[in-house]
């Protein structure tokens, strides 16, 4: 009898005496609601994210870019509009690189798939403008393109937006802790700065 | 209206000031008290030290005791706690006791309880000139959720200072035979609790509950602070005349 | 058949579910010492307030508890149906999925998969059900190097010291004992290290890096498993998480079978429970969630080992089957009185706090862990805490009546019963004064075994009459 077997039959020994699925309360929080941009922002700062909200235009990207790394090599994924990125940086597309040429660059500029407000969360999953995951995790300094229909205003919405299929990465702030006396101190293995590029709607 | 009293076998044998502050009290408001005396426990020690069997004639003895009265009254938190989210479940198979075991239970009030949810009284009309903080018993709190009922009728007893304990809803380490079988975690949380009692300059530390107040109580007359535990119910029957 | 016989409890001498000493020797010890307490007190009181804050902003907190309680209840409803729809989705992914009855078991199946890569070293993300199992043991006697990279788990790998809390193992450690732990174990350290929290975080960040880009095989738990879909979910801070469960070649996740939740969508409710209750954050830094294998991001073998380990016969019994709720978020540990007053270690298991002590005892029978039911003064701060709503007081009160119980305490008991069931003999008693003969002067301490009472707290004086008589002469 395999392992499985006799676990399954253990498991419908427990329930033998009829055990009832109930009902899911749903009266929690669930639908569409209003997506605060400000809020977003002060979220996210909050958790030591640097947040910097930009015209609608996307010419604006490439500058504000400029101004989080002035100089220096950052790995964009293959599917990242190349007009975002300044002339100034040299940009080396993943197109399979290693652990050690990811660690190596400055920093890395991805899209995002999905952000939520409440939380101060942006949701990578994957897509060609947002990369492998090996990519946003190696190097120290993260900059997220994110536009304004992206974002949703609670978990709920974030949730039903993504697609579980595709490896997803949540991120609230940069890599921390709070393993020392519970505090919680930013700066781990994860990047140490993650910038936020905010699309105005 | 006609109340029965449940006097608890704690307050009966050790602690009857308690017991008896809440028969004075409640006539001079006006009603009828009566202690049924086939009662004795409610079996909560028991219960919680894992005698349910054991519990389970002394259930039976408090329903077939309290089931002829429309209202039931208990100078306890946490007795009262027992009666209602116990003694059902301790009936267990016997489905005609725990039904009957719930229906007493829907008709047993703790003392905050009965004066402001049944009695409708907030202000009962006592003195007691006295510095006093409040300690909610876990219960009290949290098993019977009676939240600022004791609150509301202390700030209305005259010549009473009330002042705030700090970390109030921290439990005082009683907790029945755990205060034996882990005596040592037992003092460390009594401790605290005793010097958050100290630190708010109170002359009279109270309670809902006489178990608690035997306990912190205990402690204080260990160290010999001078600070009193007085049941709440001695606080609520005090008056100018006595 | 086993399983139609005696339920079936994680096996002795593997593991670490026992302890070696009763819960009141060892909180004795604890007691005794101050730092221990100063640490906890301080941590407990720091996340307490944090989490206060959090919760207070969500105007629907208590509708979602109950939907995770009741997501919950229906998951262990149909568990049989839910894992082998898990099973087959993780399948369809490209993972493999094996099932292991108890933790010699599951230690047997890692050990192969990571023997059959050749490596001889496994990068590992905190997990409760491989600690739970003494996984890192039988790597190590396999002659496999198991490298602990979450924060607290490394400074407890490298103190020699035994985790203390669920979510937070050396939380039993402050800031400079964590850098003389550093200062003496972590090779090439920078001498000049001071105390100053980021400062130690950057060192581990330093000390780990070469070993997550070099390592092959990572070892992980499981937050969340999703039966409609096969999605895994490892929920973390430091990112520690993250390399593990990309970097690799080969990802091994060891999971409880009870962290099964139904459906994607409803991650929607515990990823808003989780964070909140357990680190005190809307949302912790990282979540990473996959299924399967994703051709060309991240490991390309994936393999779940589903366990049990005394889970089933945690699922028989109706009152302690609720337990398997536990999302571990220890919540129940940061409010609980006795936690913050003996801490972790007392506990002797790898639970420790309210859910340790309903959950060991009934993982390894309650005969096994017979002091750990009594572990509560039943204060009731664990209950209201709990983000799905556990009653840890009523399983406690259930546990201690299946424990086994000191012959003279059964025969106190059952007397005090008879007696208190006749209340003619009851007021003799009372009036006999018994008790108080037994508690003499005022002040005067109680026989053993009451002595530990008397202690340090004295003992009323008995009244002059009892209620009972007062009334009967009014
Ligand atoms: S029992 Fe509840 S509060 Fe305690 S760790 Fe589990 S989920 Fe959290």
């Amino acid at each position: 009898m395999s392992s499985k077997d006799v676990i399954l039959g253990r498991i419908r020994s427990a329930l033998s005496s009829g055990v009832d699925a109930p009902e899911i309360p749903r009266d929690y929080r669930r639908g569409e609601a209003k997506v605060d941009l400000d809020l977003l922002v002060e979220r996210l700062t909050d958790y030591k994210a640097v947040v910097h909200r930009i015209s609608a235009e996307k010419s604006g990207i490439s500058a504000a870019i400029l101004e989080i790394l002035a100089e220096g090599t950052v790995v964009v994924p293959p599917g990242l509009p190349t007009d975002w990125l300044p002339e100034a940086l040299e940009a080396i597309v993943d197109d399979g690189l290693t652990a050690e040429q990811i660690a190596a660059t400055d920093g890395v500029v991805t899209a995002a798939a999905v952000a939520i407000v409440e939380t101060g969360t942006i949701v990578l999953d994957a897509s060609p403008d947002q990369g492998r995951r090996i990519i946003s995790l190696l190097p120290d300094l993260h900059i997220c393109v994110l536009r304004p229909e992206q974002v949703v205003a609670s978990v709920p919405e974030g949730v039903a937006r993504l697609d579980p299929r595709r490896p997803l990465t949540w991120i609230s702030g940069p890599s921390a802790t709070s393993d020392i006396e519970l505090n919680r101190v930013e700066g781990v293995h994860g990047p140490r700065n993650l910038h936020v590029i905010l699309l105005a709607a | 209206m006609r109340i029965a009293l449940f006097a608890t076998c704690l307050a009966d044998t050790m602690f009857p000031a308690a017991a008896k502050a809440t028969v004075l009290l409640l006539e001079r408001l006006g009603h009828e008290v009566v202690f049924p005396a086939e009662q004795t426990c409610c079996g909560q020690m028991h219960i919680n030290t894992g005698y349910q069997k054991d519990a389970l004639p002394l259930v039976r003895r408090h329903v077939r005791t309290f089931e002829p009265y429309d209202v039931i009254v208990a100078p306890s938190g946490s007795c009262v706690g027992s009666v209602r989210h116990q003694h059902a479940m301790v009936a267990g198979a016997d489905a005609g006791l725990a039904a009957r075991a719930t229906s007493v239970a829907s008709r047993t009030f703790e003392l905050s309880e009965l004066l402001i949810d049944v009695l409708g009284v907030e202000d009962v009309g006592a003195y007691f000139p006295h510095r006093v903080t409040y300690h909610p018993t876990c219960h009290s709190l949290r098993v019977l959720r009676v939240g600022d009922k004791p609150l509301r009728l202390l700030r209305n007893v005259r010549g009473l200072d009330l002042v705030e304990l700090p970390d109030a809803e921290q439990c005082c380490g009683f907790g029945g035979t755990f205060s034996v079988k882990n005596a040592d975690t037992s003092t460390a949380m009594l401790a605290d609790k005793m010097r958050h009692v100290l630190d708010t300059g109170a002359d009279v530390c109270t309670a809902g509950d006489a178990s608690c107040l035997m306990h912190i109580g205990g402690g204080l007359s260990r160290l010999r602070t001078g600070v009193r535990t007085v049941h709440l119910a001695e606080i609520l029957a005090s008056t100018e005349a006595s | 058949m086993t399983f139609l016989g005696m339920p079936a409890r994680a096996p002795r001498g593997v593991g670490h579910l026992r302890g070696d000493e009763s819960f009141p020797v060892a909180a004795r010890k604890a007691l005794a010492n101050s730092q221990l307490r100063r640490n906890l007190q301080h941590a407990t009181t720091t996340i307490r307030g944090k989490s206060g804050r959090v919760i207070a902003e969500l105007p629907d907190w208590q509708e979602l508890r109950s939907a995770g309680s009741a997501l919950k209840a229906y998951t262990m409803a149909r568990l049989p149906e839910l894992l082998e729809q898990l099973e087959e989705n993780v399948t369809a992914a490209g993972g493999v999925v094996h099932w292991a009855a108890d933790a010699n078991e599951a230690n047997r199946i890692v050990t192969d998969l990571v023997r059959q890569t050749g490596e001889r070293r496994v990068i590992k993300v905190k997990s409760m059900a491989t600690q739970e199992i003494g996984l890192n043991e039988a790597l190590e006697a396999a002659g496999i190097t198991p490298v602990e990279t979450d924060l607290a788990e490394l400074i407890v790998q490298l103190g020699n010291d035994k985790p203390s809390h669920i979510l937070v193992p050396a939380i039993h450690r402050n800031r400079s004992e964590i850098r003389e732990i550093f200062l003496k174990a972590m090779p090439d350290v920078d001498p000049g290290l001071t105390d100053d929290p980021p400062v130690l975080a950057a060192a581990a960040r330093r000390y780990l890096r070469e070993t997550f880009l070099s390592t092959k095989v990572a070892v992980s738990g499981a937050n969340f498993a999703i039966a409609e879909t096969g999605t895994l979910a490892v929920v973390e801070s430091e990112g520690n998480g993250r390399m593990c469960l990309t970097l690799p070649e080969t990802l091994i996740t060891v999971m409880g079978i009870e962290k099964l939740v139904p459906k994607w969508s409803d991650l929607e409710v515990f990823l808003q429970l989780l964070p909140r209750a357990s680190t005190g954050e809307r949302m912790n830094p990282y979540t990473s969630m996959w299924t399967g294998v994703t051709p060309g991001d991240g490991p390309q073998a994936f393999h779940l080992v589903l366990l049990d380990n005394g889970r089933t016969a945690v699922l028989a019994d109706e009152v302690g089957r609720q337990a398997l709720h536990c999302i571990r978020c220890s919540a129940c540990l940061n409010v609980c009185p006795v936690y913050e007053r003996t801490g972790g270690h007392a506990y002797g298991s790898v639970y420790p706090g309210p859910i340790g002590a309903v959950l060991s005892p009934q993982l390894t029978g309650v005969a096994d862990n017979p002091s750990l039911p009594y572990a509560s003064s039943l204060c009731g701060a664990c209950f209201d805490a709990c983000p799905v709503k556990i009653d840890i007081p009523s399983i406690l009160v259930h546990l201690r009546n299946q424990a086994p119980h000191p012959r003279t305490e059964a025969a106190v008991m059952a007397a005090a019963a008879y007696t208190m069931d006749r209340p003619k003999l009851y007021a003799s008693a009372q009036r006999a004064a018994k008790l108080a003969r037994i508690a003499g002067r005022r002040g005067r301490g109680l026989p053993p075994p009451l002595n530990g009472w008397s202690a340090s707290r004295d003992l009323p004086s008995p009244p002059k009459e009892t209620f009972r008589d007062w009334w009967r002469s009014r």
